[in-house]
């Protein structure tokens, strides 16, 4: 048979072509899309944080770094407190030393100490991740080593994860960090490896105050759900359209 | 802080007022070098195609070095961002599970689809080179030079015809080549702008300008590096034959042509002007709308970062150069004055984005200050500190000098055999 270099090429690319034509058929899913169509998704995890019953105590990130194998000389936490001090000449005060691990003893605030009746409003502020429904980490991973469950919870894969720091600069929200250790992106996970098995969070457990709740989104009978649905919430830097599914009670404007 | 783990930002981070616990300068001074490196690749080449694309006939000598050149600094765009990653040895991820969502995920496709040009654009430019140095060496004896020649004999591919419908042939594939290469370098690099213009988080970075700013900033810094080594490298090379030479053949020698640089020049000029006008729309335009973010980045533009910016930067890096280079009566000395400072500009650019976009917390109500690690004491110190950034500068004049023994882009550096 007589095949020109440029018949060879022609014929080459348009028997491509007709044999790539049916893998068009299928269509490309998400992690999330794929989980779900195999899954039966009926639960979506939530979060309730009451910013009026946080004393500031920092059981929570005490219990979370225990659990979560977070050394805790680390000056790096997968959840942590923050308070604000409003003071009657309109400043605003914040600070979270060390997370809030060991309270807030001091009335020092970054070098200012501040006197008691100079304040006009005090609270804490409990902070973790808010496994967005629409997570700017995921969305930059570029290896796709963090990844988002069919049940709302974004996770990391540490196998694959290859260090580049991309989600830690999307996260609006600050939650990541390099794990000390393991040398990958690390972050709160509402403890994904207790929720599963029917347990609570490490600091939803460790709160004696009630401040911090978990709850299913997708259950209508969920008291927490319930709370979230039927009173006033708010959640955490709205304006970057990531829809968070931390939500706050009594949050306060000068929150950050 | 005990000594058991490190930290990846902690060790080079102050911070100052509120600051979130988990936040660092995670991408310091590697992730400065990786848009200046791959801005030099993409200028040099766009230097280069200046000639094989529209044909200006006076950038003849420069094209070819800076298409050789800009092959020998592709490899380093991507090194810094090897020294960056916490996990190298998975850097290959990239490429096994791209997730193209994210900007990162193209760069081994864009990366080595460049690469593929600029090798192609080489080798259809030097075939003919190739061909006549095979031939040539079959005369001459001993082991080297049968090894060069077999060398030169695998570059040719075995087409080694070099009839004139041949290298006709070679020429409109080096002229396609060179126009495809264009789009693609910029969005090699426009792409880079793109990684931090599209971090929504980020309040200093996020603008759609990003990219253009870039690539424009790349051309000018691209162009500045080029005209800067072919200058060191042509009056060297007069240098040393004045002195072998003698004064009675000086006449005929001559150091970098002065028609090439001040035509280069113009462009530099050009490309130079439209980055300032980008940047500086940029600036205005933030300060107008004064979104939630305005406080603090003007904190840090008009107080914290003011040398860095506005004297470093716009004055040193823009300002002087190019009055520098506008004034009449231009001298060689001159010319390499401004260079320099362009390519500090740019330099400075690189790092008031990076480093000036980490310089403020996501709370807006702390700042966080980089101390660049001078002396390492660890392998993290020495990748990401002055050390690391100085490997990577030196580097591709390593390559070049390498490339260029097999692939001479060089007057008198071929020998008597005429450059493609």
């Amino acid at each position: 048979m007589n095949c020109s270099r440029r018949d060879f090429l022609k014929q080459g690319l348009g028997s491509t072509l007709v044999s790539a034509l049916p893998l068009s058929a299928f269509t490309f899913l998400s992690n999330a899309e794929a989980r779900a169509a195999i899954t039966n998704a009926n639960t979506k995890w939530g979060f309730l944080v009451d910013t009026t019953k946080c004393v500031g105590c920092g059981f929570c990130v005490e219990a979370c770094k225990t659990e979560n194998e977070i050394p805790r000389d680390a000056p790096v936490t997968r959840t942590w407190v923050e308070r604000y001090v409003v003071t009657n000449d309109g400043k605003t005060h914040i600070d979270s030393p060390d997370g809030g691990i060991d309270g807030f003893t001091s009335r020092t605030i970054g070098e200012e100490e501040i006197d008691s009746d100079d304040i006009t409003k005090a609270f804490f502020v409990p902070k973790l991740c808010n496994q967005c429904d629409n997570p700017a980490c995921v969305q930059v991973c570029p290896v796709g080593a963090t990844y988002q469950t069919n049940d709302g919870v974004v996770l990391v894969d540490r196998d694959w994860c290859i260090g580049c720091g991309y989600c830690l600069m999307a996260c609006p929200y600050g939650v990541r960090f390099f794990h000390p250790k393991y040398k990958v992106a690390d972050k709160c996970n509402f403890c994904y490896h207790r929720i599963t098995k029917g347990l609570d969070p490490a600091c939803v457990q460790s709160c004696a105050f009630g401040a911090r709740r978990i709850a299913n989104l997708k259950d209508p009978d969920d008291p927490v759900t319930r709370i979230i649905t039927t009173e006033r919430v708010a959640v955490l830097k709205d304006e970057y359209g990531t829809k968070p599914n931390v939500f706050y009670i009594g949050l306060d404007a000068n929150v950050r | 802080m005990t000594e058991e783990f490190i930290i990846h930002g902690v060790e080079w981070t102050i911070k100052d007022l509120f600051v979130y616990p988990n936040e660092y300068i995670y991408w310091s001074i590697q992730i400065v070098m990786y848009p200046f490196m791959t801005g030099l690749v993409a200028g040099a080449f766009v230097l280069s195609s200046l000639y094989h694309v529209f044909g200006q006939r006076e950038l003849k000598d420069i094209a070819r070095f800076s298409l050789v050149f800009s092959l020998a600094l592709l490899p380093v765009a991507a090194v810094p961002l090897l020294l960056h990653l916490q996990q190298p040895l998975r850097a290959m991820n990239v490429l096994l599970t791209p997730h193209f969502t994210s900007a990162i995920a193209a760069f081994g496709i864009v990366f080595t689809a460049y690469a593929l040009i600029v090798l192609s654009e080489i080798w259809f430019i030097y075939r003919e080179y190739f061909v006549a140095q095979f031939h040539a060496l079959q005369e001459t004896g001993g082991l080297l030079n049968s090894l060069r020649r077999m060398l030169y004999g695998v570059l040719t591919f075995g087409a080694r015809d070099v009839g004139e419908e041949a290298v006709a042939v070679d020429h409109k594939a080096a002229r396609i080549l060179a126009a495809i290469g264009i789009p693609v370098a910029c969005f090699l690099h426009g792409y880079a702008g793109f990684i931090f213009g599209s971090v929504k988080a980020n309040a200093l970075w996020m603008s759609p300008l990003m990219p253009v700013i870039f690539i424009m900033s790349a051309v000018v810094s691209g162009i500045a590096l080029c005209m800067l080594t072919y200058i060191a490298i042509m009056e060297w090379q007069a240098f040393w034959r004045r002195r072998k030479g003698g004064l009675a053949e000086a006449g005929e020698i001559m150091g970098a042509g002065t028609d090439v640089i001040a035509r280069t020049s113009r462009y530099l000029i050009g490309f130079l002007v439209a980055a300032i006008s980008l940047e500086l729309l940029d600036l205005i335009f933030r300060g107008y709308t004064a979104m939630k973010s305005w406080d603090i980045l003007r904190s840090v533009m008009y107080g914290k970062d003011f040398v860095n910016i506005f004297v470093l930067q716009y004055t040193i890096g823009n300002l002087v150069p190019l009055v520098l280079l506008l004034l009449p009566g231009r001298t060689i000395r001159r010319t390499v004055l401004a260079l320099l400072l362009v390519l500090f500009g740019v330099f400075m650019m690189r790092w008031n984005v990076v480093i000036g976009g980490q310089a403020f917390s996501l709370s807006f109500s702390g700042y966080m200050h980089y101390h660049m690690p001078i002396i390492p004491h660890s392998m993290e110190t020495y990748k990401e500190g002055l050390f690391g950034a100085l490997t990577v500068i030196v580097l591709p004049f390593v390559f070049f000098w390498i490339i260029n023994k097999f692939v001479p882009s060089l007057r008198g550096s071929a020998g008597q055999t005429p450059l493609p």
